[in-house]
């Protein structure tokens, strides 16, 4: 059995551990909650932007936008992967990137080439390591994205899209369910494919454009595919913040429990180690 | 009561105003525009510049640094651009974006072997730690 001072020191060790995992746990918490109050923020530009896309690919402009239209073939794909900076967030990054792996391979197995761009530093330490093509990357947005910081990274994308160097674009990222649950998602990003409600069928009509359907309808495709890549971001991150909570919570947990079993092992030795001296003074008691 | 129309502004990052007004005065890319209730639906690009809420005599202004406007018969949406835009910025931001995708495949192995590295330390002193208490175990 080990000795009783080894045993304390184990026991200092992992309560300093706990210490941080618990600091953690707390600043994880608050910043989850500001993440979601930026979902909730970012979510009314989306949906306005969503309900003008909606009405206008139900309007059928004399002009067809290529990023409304179904390419026949294609022979390559891109994917727009986000993941977190940073890591002790449970396996969040993980199990996105194994969703992302198994379509990969169904991809790869038709024959169909894969181009990447990654948002955040574990996506894009991962990918670099796949014999894949990664075409942009950006990292460190901090607490606060800015939709600025994903311009020129969108950009690169849709840039590939227009010259015919893709024939698709996806968007791979955590959506948040709620604190315990986050779930992978793979969302299609172009070809822009908008359900029409009913009730727009009903009645068609079509917008005034000024000056014309193609130079606005340019400019909304592009912000809206921005849109849609910043809330991903954002959500990403409160998905890391929730996970990393959970996590800590749990190596918290661990870490008293495993000190609750040390205590008792500290105890036993110690008494065992009275009882041996006081049988022994009293041997030695006996004897004289 | 004089007609209203219902106005949203909102950038990507958080949503502006939502409320109702009797004139919206915004500048579109081909000159001042001014929305009153029942416009028909138009579509546009605004320019860097104000967009004012008439309502009751009184104004509100905002300032935008350009988006989209979409007028429906009874609704007004601004879609401001949180950010300047312009198509160089715009082409810079993408070259950033390609250095730093080539930075990392050039930077990879350094990084990779230093990571590595810590892992094969941190288990090597696990282990280290484990004998040493073997040892001390079997001496006890």
């Amino acid at each position: 059995m080990a000795s009783g001072k080894e045993i304390r020191t184990q026991i200092s060790s992992i309560k300093s551990t706990q210490k941080i995992t618990s600091a953690m746990e707390m600043v994880a918490a608050s910043k989850m909650r500001k993440a979601q109050d930026r979902m909730a923020a970012t979510r009314p530009y989306s949906e306005k932007i969503y309900g003008v896309i909606q009405h206008l690919a139900h309007a059928r402009p004399e002009y067809k936008h290529p990023y409304l239209q179904d390419r026949i073939e294609a022979t390559r794909v891109g994917y727009i992967v986000i993941s977190s900076d940073r890591g002790l967030c449970g396996g969040l990054n993980n199990n996105l990137f194994k969703a992302l792996l198994s379509d990969i391979k169904d991809k790869r197995n038709k024959g169909i080439e894969i181009d990447v761009c990654t948002i955040g530093q574990k996506a894009s330490n991962f990918m670099s390591r796949l014999p894949v093509n990664l075409v942009a990357q950006k990292a460190q947005l901090g607490d606060a994205p800015r939709l600025q910081d994903l311009i020129g990274t969108v950009k690169v994308m849709l840039d590939a899209y227009t010259e015919g160097r893709i024939d698709s674009l996806y968007l791979v990222y955590n959506e948040f369910v709620n604190t315990m649950t986050q779930e992978q998602k793979l969302l299609r990003l172009i070809p822009v494919k908008p359900e029409t409600p009913d009730e727009l069928l009903k009645y068609p009509w079509d917008y005034i454009y000024e000056p014309d359907a193609k130079d606005v309808l340019d400019d909304l495709l592009v912000r809206y595919i921005e849109s849609l890549v910043y809330q991903a971001v954002v959500e990403n991150f409160a998905c890391e913040q929730a996970s990393r909570m959970i996590a800590m919570k749990n190596a918290s947990d661990n870490a008293g429990n495993i000190i609750d079993d040390l205590q008792l092992v500290y105890n036993k030795a110690r008494q065992a180690a009275i009882t041996q001296e006081i049988s022994e003074i009293v041997a030695g008691a006996a004897a004289v | 009561m004089a007609m209203t129309i219902h106005v949203d502004i909102v950038s990507a990052e958080q949503s502006i105003y939502s409320g109702t007004a009797e004139v919206v005065i915004a500048s579109a890319e081909q000159g001042e525009i001014g929305v009153y209730p029942r416009h028909a639906p138009l579509l546009t690009r605004l320019k860097a510049g104000e967009v004012r809420l008439l309502k009751g005599g009184q104004e509100e202004q905002f300032y935008v640094s350009g988006g989209m406007l979409e007028i429906q018969p009874d609704v007004v949406t601004v879609l401001a651009d949180t950010a300047l835009r312009a198509a160089d910025v715009d082409e810079a931001a993408a070259i950033q974006a390609k250095e730093a995708a080539e930075q990392a495949l050039k930077d990879q192995t350094s990084k990779m072997d230093y990571a590595e590295a810590a892992a094969q330390l941190a288990e090597a002193v696990a282990q280290l730690r484990s004998i040493q208490r073997m040892r001390k175990g079997k001496k006890g």
